[in-house]
């Protein structure tokens, strides 16, 4: 029982897009069970710090573990496919753009993983689908496709479909900030359901509000760098830096 | 004969450098042609009367859907059989310039439909009139827009200009055929040739980006 | 127009149209295998085998058709290569109809929106299996209208094997206007049964392309 050993643990990350570094040194880990909000402004390096926590992004400088496992070894490259897959399939994604697989139904979109990588079974699979698209509320949508389903519902079966792998933790990269303003709730209530349960999250968000009400803790980083974290009351009624709270003032203007 | 031996190539350039020179002035004079008459059949066919625009699309229909080689023949060998004589490297240069034309003129039609019916609607507002619209206005810009696209076609035209030595137009693959005929060393001359065209279609590439650049530039 | 020549002829060009067909299939078969070869080189990891890929393209499109039609044929004793004038078409065009294809592929495959990779590797997915059963499904609804069109270039470039004597529809055409001096009836016997198949492939290809972007 390992509860001291964090989930998620960045170190020193650095990364450069060419000449432009967007990472400065980040350190940062999230502990089992821990919902932890990332905000700033755009070009922060918010969303960069969270992709390379499943390598999406692969960083210049510094380590990333998760759960004790180092993720961005150095192996050769057939030993870290076989490794970052498998390391992979413990954690679970939501994109911005949803990313479903249009020419999938949902219930395929949902058990492709689950049968293909786990060699589960598909009548069980698809009890799987069932039982995934009922915590997110689309039950009813299980054999449609995509491109019916409105933006809201989309981003519901992407959760459905990451949480179908049974992840240790699950990284929201902006998953609202795709949806009309009336999609939005839906999504939010799903994700708070989720906090609810304990579920290891990071979520890189512009909606502040959201974000006081699911976090345990709160990171403001700006031009690659942490500027400041905390928890949600303390770091949103009284930042400690300027920078942070020239960043709030915009949106509580809003 | 086996065995392959580069070393006379050389010994033949005066001819072959012949042939490639026809090639260039073939394929840029059908290119010239086949772009005027191809703005001129896609202006038919979006905007003359029916009894112009009906037969001027069973043409294209007709040229689109059969091959080049096809075409020369019926040029070259079939008119003469109905009292029309053309010679030799007009009926190549004729038959390359439809060819093309008609697939010009479908890149064009597709161009000039494609533009933002704004682009009419502002110009009829300003008091352009029909016409007045459609040469200040919307066929410039076409024109602009297609360039990629007809530069592609022309490079195609340029290999496909190989098809005319087979009406026994003296340019690179017939002079490279009437070389092989003395030597007996096929590889080597027709690797040559197609050499040659590839650089040509370097030298084309070139140009054609040049010329994109400077459209872009106009803008 | 001489009607009663057209019935006497027909019967040869129907025969001789379905040689191309034949010698289209083939050179289809052959250029789509290599394509798709080709597409996987331009597609890979290793620079050498982009080059390699990246060559082929450039000299199979870079250089006329008939051209490499002749270098199989004729100068193909050279180096050791004997061919029937059929097995040496069907092969020349083969291999540059591939050229062609291979950019189709690869294009349908960069079409597919990068975060539909970025999602089955997240899930876990490896890189070939993400291509097997998430990218290339939907890649290849991409290039169904690309290669269609290849298809059809091929079919017309068919017409060119009949300088090197293959009895197909413009070899069989020519000897009949050389002979009959009714060019005129000659070229609308050839020039339908040559729309046939290529506004024919036209039309499958069209239906094709339109079932599966439905799906999606």
């Amino acid at each position: 029982m390992n509860d001291v050993r964090p989930m998620i643990e960045v170190r020193g990350a650095r990364k450069f897009f060419g000449p432009l570094e967007v990472l400065k040194g980040i350190d940062f880990s999230v502990a089992r069970g821990q919902i932890v909000a990332v905000i700033g402004p755009s070009g922060s390096g918010k969303s960069t710090l969270l992709r390379s926590i499943n390598h999406l992004e692969t960083l210049d400088g510094g380590e990333v573990w998760l759960d004790g496992v180092q993720v961005n070894q150095t192996l050769d490259r057939r030993a870290f496919e076989k490794h970052i897959n498998r390391v992979r399939q413990q954690m679970g994604m939501v994109f911005q753009h949803f990313n479903l697989f249009p020419h999938l139904s949902v219930a395929e979109n949902i058990s492709i993983a689950p049968v293909r990588l786990k060699g589960m079974g598909r009548a069980q699979a698809r009890a799987l689908a069932l039982e995934m698209l009922d915590k997110v509320g689309l039950a009813d949508k299980i054999d449609a496709f995509p491109a019916r389903l409105s933006g809201g519902q989309k981003q519901r079966v992407a959760i459905a479909r990451a949480l179908a792998m049974q992840p240790k933790v699950m990284l929201f990269d902006e998953a609202t900030s795709a949806l009309d303003p009336e999609l939005v709730d839906e999504v939010n209530i799903v994700m708070k359901q989720l906090a609810s349960e304990h579920m290891t999250m990071v979520i890189v968000t512009h909606e502040m509000r959201f974000a006081a009400e699911v976090a345990d803790r709160v990171i403001f980083m700006a031009d690659g760098a942490v500027v400041e974290e905390g928890r949600p009351d303390a770091l949103f009624r009284n930042p400690a830096q300027e920078r942070t709270r020239s960043f709030l003032r915009k949106f509580l203007n809003g | 004969m086996q065995g392959l031996d580069f070393s006379i190539v050389p010994e033949y350039w005066p001819l072959i450098g012949k042939g490639l020179w026809w090639t260039v002035v073939i394929s840029a004079a059908s290119a010239v042609l086949s772009i005027v008459a191809g703005i001129g059949f896609a202006l038919v066919v979006l905007y003359a009367p029916p009894v112009l625009r009906y037969p001027v699309r069973l043409f294209m229909w007709l040229f689109m859907g059969t091959p080049l080689l096809l075409q020369l023949f019926l040029i070259y060998f079939g008119l003469v059989q109905v009292g029309i004589d053309i010679p030799a490297v007009w009926s190549g240069i004729i038959g390359l310039s439809l060819h093309f034309s008609v697939y010009n003129a479908d890149i064009f039609r597709a161009g000039i439909a494609a533009l933002d019916g704004g682009q009419t609607e502002a110009a009829r507002s300003l008091g352009f009139g029909a016409w007045q619209t459609r040469v200040y206005i919307v066929v410039p810009q076409a024109l602009r827009n297609t360039v990629p696209a007809i530069g592609n076609m022309m490079i195609a035209l340029l290999k496909e200009s190989s098809i005319v030595s087979m009406i026994g137009i003296a340019e690179l693959v017939h002079s490279a055929q009437l070389v092989i005929s003395e030597t007996y060393r096929p590889f080597e001359f027709y690797l040559t040739a197609a050499a040659l065209y590839y650089i040509l279609n370097l030298v084309l590439e070139a140009v054609l980006r040049g010329i994109e650049r400077k459209v872009e530039l106009s803008r | 127009m001489d009607i009663a020549l057209i019935g006497r002829i027909l019967p040869v060009f129907v025969q001789a149209a379905w040689t191309t067909v034949e010698l289209s299939l083939l050179s289809l078969g052959l250029g789509l295998a290599v394509g798709a070869l080709v597409a996987g080189l331009r597609l890979s990891h290793a620079a050498v085998l982009r080059f390699v890929g990246g060559a082929y393209v450039s000299v199979f499109r870079g250089t006329p058709a008939l051209l490499q039609i002749f270098l199989i044929y004729f100068g193909g004793p050279q180096v050791g290569i004997q061919l029937e004038p059929f097995a040496a078409g069907a092969i020349a065009l083969g291999l540059n109809i591939a050229a062609y294809m291979a950019e189709s592929i690869r294009g349908g495959v960069l079409s597919v929106d990068r975060g539909q990779m970025e999602a089955a590797r997240s899930l876990g997915f490896g890189e070939g299996q993400s291509m097997r059963w998430l990218v290339l499904p939907q890649a290849a609804r991409l290039m169904i209208r690309p290669l269609g069109v290849n298809a059809v270039a091929l079919v017309k470039g068919t017409a060119l094997v009949a300088t090197i004597s293959v009895v197909e529809l413009t070899y069989t055409a020519q000897r009949f206007i050389g002979s009959t001096y009714k060019p005129f009836e000659i070229f609308a016997v050839t020039a339908v049964l040559y729309m046939i198949m290529v506004y024919g492939l036209t039309l499958v290809i069209d239906r094709l392309d339109r079932a599966y972007a439905e799906e999606a």
